[in-house]
């Protein structure tokens, strides 16, 4: 998959088209959110928080995490 | 109650706060809460100096793990983890490699504390189990770090394997004043929240109880609760600030005021002078870089490192740092044993 096939909102899992980052979702409080929703499939993820990082699993897309 | 004149409310405070250590009672609490913008500046150096005084300058840092996210049965409305409400939450439990993994990175950071949270009512045998799975785990990772936790309504039972366990340290917050609180849960009282706290005290662990500001209770309400809480005599009180999550009830709720919020934390120093008073959730969304520093430097003497249990905090580092500038020492383990 490549960024191109992106195509729903990590914050809302709604369609976006063009990335992951749906505009209408950035506000100080989602830049405090990890992703919730998955930008292939818009499933809802798991996720877990820790002190200094965070991972996000979908269950067909698989797991990222923070940097 | 007994009103104290506001032109006053600060002279009377550096006299029976700063000078004898003796808490503000309900109406001076209210009278400082009603302060104007103008006054904030000498609220937040009294409730500075009173902290210097009172609690010294170490600063004391902690970590928090969510072992147990999402799923849970009860309605608190400002949660994201709540089974009740459309949130993009999802249950998960967190595996013991990666809970020693996150006792070990807090510990890196010079932090002392470290509190294993699970979104429940209360805990159940399992997750007894896992908790105490985790801390003999963490330990034999060859980590020191004091563990505290947070698992809801406990019975006695529990409160006593807590002990045996060596969880030395109990959260369980009130959350708001005892008049607001049936608006903002209605699957328990805030009187069987009190029960555990009252079991957790008398075990011998430290109690640490706070809340969150900002969930439509009024400024007398917030007086209230600052009393509320000084009577338990508390060991900490966490101060989180009401972040607006997705799905609950709370989803449309305004931001606390940056000024509104230092006030209340000048407000609960001047209420519980020898308290720990830790910022918590929100304060990045209410006050911003600048307003944690007037924080800290306002009441503050604790600090949640790094991200929270299903938020994103600021960078641990950037903390840290602002720690160093500001002069105040981290807590060290030693001082804490």
């Amino acid at each position: 998959m490549t960024a191109s096939d992106t195509a729903f909102c990590v914050h809302c899992g709604q369609p976006a088209d063009g990335g992951a980052d749906h505009p209408a979702c950035h506000n100080p409080r989602t830049a405090l959110e990890p992703p919730r929703y998955c930008t292939f499939c818009a499933r809802r993820l798991v996720v877990q928080v820790s002190p200094l990082g965070w991972t996000a699993k979908c269950s067909r897309h698989g797991e990222t995490a923070s940097g | 109650m007994t009103a104290v004149p506001d032109t006053d409310v600060l002279a009377y405070a550096r006299e029976h706060v700063l000078e004898n250590g003796v808490g503000l009672g309900e109406a001076e609490v209210l009278e400082v809460l009603r302060l104007p913008d103008d006054r904030l500046p000498d609220l937040l150096a009294l409730a500075h100096d009173v902290r210097m005084r009172w609690c010294g300058p170490e600063v004391e840092v902690e970590g928090i793990i969510s072992l147990k996210t999402g799923g849970c049965p009860e309605d608190c409305h400002f949660c994201s983890q709540s089974g009740r409400f459309p949130t993009p939450v999802r249950s998960a439990w967190l595996d013991i490699p990666n809970l020693v993994k996150a006792a070990r990175q807090t510990a890196e950071t010079g932090a002392t504390e470290f509190c294993i949270v699970a979104a429940v009512r209360g805990p159940d045998k399992r997750l007894l189990a896992q908790v105490r799975e985790g801390v003999k785990a963490i330990r034999e990772d060859g980590n020191d770090i004091q563990i505290a936790c947070s698992l809801g309504m406990l019975t006695q039972e529990q409160v006593d394997e807590l002990v045996e366990m060596g969880v030395h340290r109990y959260n369980h917050n009130l959350e708001t004043a005892r008049s607001h609180f049936p608006s903002v849960v209605t699957s328990h009282t805030w009187e069987e929240r009190a029960d555990t706290l009252r079991m957790v005290a008398e075990a011998g662990m430290e109690v640490c109880c706070g809340g969150i500001i900002g969930m439509g209770e009024t400024v007398e309400q917030r007086a209230e609760f600052a009393v509320q809480l000084a009577e338990l005599s508390p060991h900490e009180v966490p101060m989180n600030f009401l972040i607006p999550q997705p799905g609950t009830p709370y989803e449309h709720y305004e931001i606390v005021e940056g000024k509104d919020a230092l006030r209340t934390v000048a407000a609960f120093r001047l209420a519980m002078p020898r308290t720990m008073l830790r910022f918590a959730g929100g304060r990045e969304l209410t006050l911003g870089d600048l307003g944690a520093e007037q924080g800290m430097l306002g009441g503050i003497n604790a600090i949640i490192v790094g991200n929270y249990l299903t938020n994103l905090g600021r960078p641990a580092s950037a903390d840290l740092e602002m720690l160093d500038e500001l002069k105040m020492p981290i807590k060290a383990l030693s001082d804490s044993l």
